[in-house]
């Protein structure tokens, strides 16, 4: 089998299901157990110092 | 005293080997470039030795603020100057190369025809202005947002004056003819290295100070920007692989042939949109628009899964590019299938974006800042639909090589990147330099609608002028004859050309408008205007309601 094969079995097969794992889990991320409050907290967080840092 | 001799020894060395490349120089490309050089060290060997300050002096003469700060802003308003300053020259050089197209006596032979003047345009705006937007905010929102000083603040300074070497080396290269042809990287390969350097010490700087924040969570903001920083260098490097004829001369090869060439080339060009223009500037998005609006961002959540989206689709949508072309045929339906599934999450950001001002959508009549990124958040959402739209096979084959194309870009480049950056520099400019507010409200309304109108003639020309074209190519006549020479669609497309630049001039107006207040502003002058918008009071009206009899 050529190089060319060899990369692209694995690319058609398990670096594809890879991808797609590591996508899915980094999109459900934010939605673990107990982020809800990170999250209001990590948005909030740029709106406390108001005074820009003069 | 012996450092300053060392350094001086180190700039003198730096001018004799500049020299030397200037006399060995292969071709005058090389060689103007290596007198530039010598230029610079031959200055900065002046400046040591004088033991003269010139950043206390210059930033005197552009009054910034001195004394003891909570963050490090200097290289900060050093890159709003320079945003400010490359907006007017890329927007002018956009002007005259739409002049020329309308009236080709104005190509002043050679330095100055259209196909020199035309990267010298795209790389101005991209590179120069949106580059020195993306410096200067994000240097101003990690510090912000980690709640720490910038990491090696000499570093940062050395980024922010190389890239402005590499803006010139580049903008004289195109002007001279020094060129390696491909579109978005014409530099050549000294220019590429040099802008590697700077990359990296860019990298170095960002993380830095990401690594020292003293706030535990990673604002989104930075997320965009650290994907911006870390694939721009990807793609450029892979992108320049190149081979130098000479040592001493501006010529080089590709490492890539043929259709490899041209697919790592569109890979490139399509994320240098998709990371330089999209990532980069949604991270001032996740930023600016809450600051400026003083409300959250509208979904936390959606801004992390359209953030994963974007960095996971837009790698591939490259080859839509190629349509047509000889990329194996099921490389171009990849392209074309990544692109549509971009839609979405483009539109993640845009609804994030203007969600956040959901129960503050009275600023859109109020704040002209906040109508500014309005408008820059719908014209996002616009280019982003027209994109994939136009990727599709079946309207490429109409919209492809035609102006249809130019009008997409500038849709985007105009409307989203360009309004944006203008927000942001009406945010920070009274910040940065301690002022209460900027110079003139008035004039923020004024640059809105000049910009607006702008981009309405640009687009909506381009549209007429592509769609017409792209028909006039196609058509044939019964005996299988093509219609129209090419020099009939150039008539065709005149008027609409004529349109586009007027277009252009509202917008440089408009641009103007933001100079002259900035400028203003920068000067410590505030300008005594009526309020923009107030509810004149009326004893007459303001009473209850009469009771009506029921009918």
């Amino acid at each position: 089998m050529t190089d060319y094969e060899t990369l692209r079995q694995f690319a058609d097969s398990y670096g594809l299901l890879a991808m797609a794992i590591i996508f899915v889990s980094l999109c459900l991320w934010p939605f673990r157990p107990g982020a809800r409050d990170k999250n209001h907290y990590a948005a909030q967080s740029i709106l406390e110092d108001n005074d820009d840092g003069e | 005293m012996e450092s300053v001799v060392g350094r001086s020894g180190l700039w003198f060395v730096l001018i004799i080997l500049a020299l030397a490349a200037y006399v060995g120089a292969q071709d005058p490309g090389f060689a103007a470039h290596a007198l530039i050089i010598a230029i610079v060290a031959f200055g900065l060997m002046i400046t040591t030795l004088a033991k003269y300050d010139p950043m206390a002096k210059a930033q005197s003469i552009f009054r910034m603020p001195e004394g003891p700060s909570r963050y490090y802003d200097d290289v900060i308003r050093w890159g709003v100057i320079a945003t400010v300053f490359w907006g007017m020259a890329g927007l002018l050089a956009g002007l005259v190369i739409a002049l020329q197209l309308v009236f080709p006596e104005l190509n002043v032979e050679p330095w100055l025809n259209f196909g020199r003047l035309r990267p010298l345009h795209t790389s101005a705006v991209i590179f120069a202005f949106g580059g020195n937007a993306l410096l200067a905010t994000s240097f101003y929102v990690v510090q912000r947002t980690c709640r720490t000083t910038l990491a090696f603040p000499g570093l940062a300074r050395f980024v922010f004056w190389g890239y402005q070497l590499f803006i010139v080396l580049a903008a004289t290269g195109y002007l001279l003819g020094v060129t390696q042809s491909k579109e978005y990287a014409e530099p050549e390969w000294y220019v590429d290295l040099w802008l590697t350097i700077v990359w990296v010490a860019y990298f170095v700087v960002f993380v830095g100070t990401i690594v020292r924040r003293k706030e535990p969570h990673i604002y989104v903001a930075n997320w965009f920007y650290l994907a911006f920083i870390i694939t721009i260098a990807m793609l450029h490097i892979v992108n320049n692989l190149s081979m130098p004829v000479s040592l001493l001369g501006s010529r080089s090869y590709s490492v890539f042939a043929g259709v490899q060439d041209a697919l790592t080339q569109w890979w490139y060009g399509h994320n240098a949109v998709g990371f330089f223009l999209t990532a980069g500037f949604l991270a001032m998005m996740y930023y600016f628009v809450p600051k400026q609006a003083n409300r959250p961002v509208y979904s936390y959540r959606l801004s992390i899964i359209h953030f994963w989206s974007l960095i996971f689709l837009y790698i591939w949508a490259g080859p839509h590019h190629l349509h047509y072309t000889a990329l194996p045929d099921w490389a171009q339906t990849l392209g074309m299938v990544f692109s549509i599934m971009l839609w979405m999450p483009s539109w993640g950001g845009m609804i994030n974006g203007l969600m956040t001002l959901n129960g503050a959508w009275d600023k859109v009549r109020t704040d002209p800042v906040i109508r500014m990124m309005v408008l820059s958040l719908a014209f996002y959402g616009m280019s982003t639909f027209e994109g994939p739209m136009m990727s599709i096979k079946a309207v490429n084959s109409l919209s492809h090589y035609t102006d249809w194309t130019i009008g997409h870009v500038h849709s985007g480049a105009l409307g989203w990147n360009g309004m944006i950056t203008f927000a942001c520099i009406y945010f920070l400019v009274p910040r940065l330099w301690k002022r209460e507010r900027m110079y003139s409200l008035r004039m923020i309304n004024w640059h809105f609608w000049l910009a607006t109108l702008g981009i309405v003639f640009y687009a909506a020309s381009m549209w007429v002028a592509g769609i017409t074209q792209g028909l006039m190519w196609r058509e044939y006549d019964a005996n299988g004859y093509l219609v129209n020479s090419f020099i009939d669609t150039v008539t065709a497309l005149k008027p609409m050309y004529m349109m586009r630049a007027f277009g252009g001039l509202l917008y440089l107006a408009g641009a103007a408008v933001l100079t002259f207040n900035v400028w203003m502003t920068i000067a410590g002058r505030l300008r005594e205007e009526a309020p923009l918008y107030q509810a004149a009071y009326d004893a007459e009206a303001d009473r209850p309601l009469a009771p009506q009899p029921a009918e």
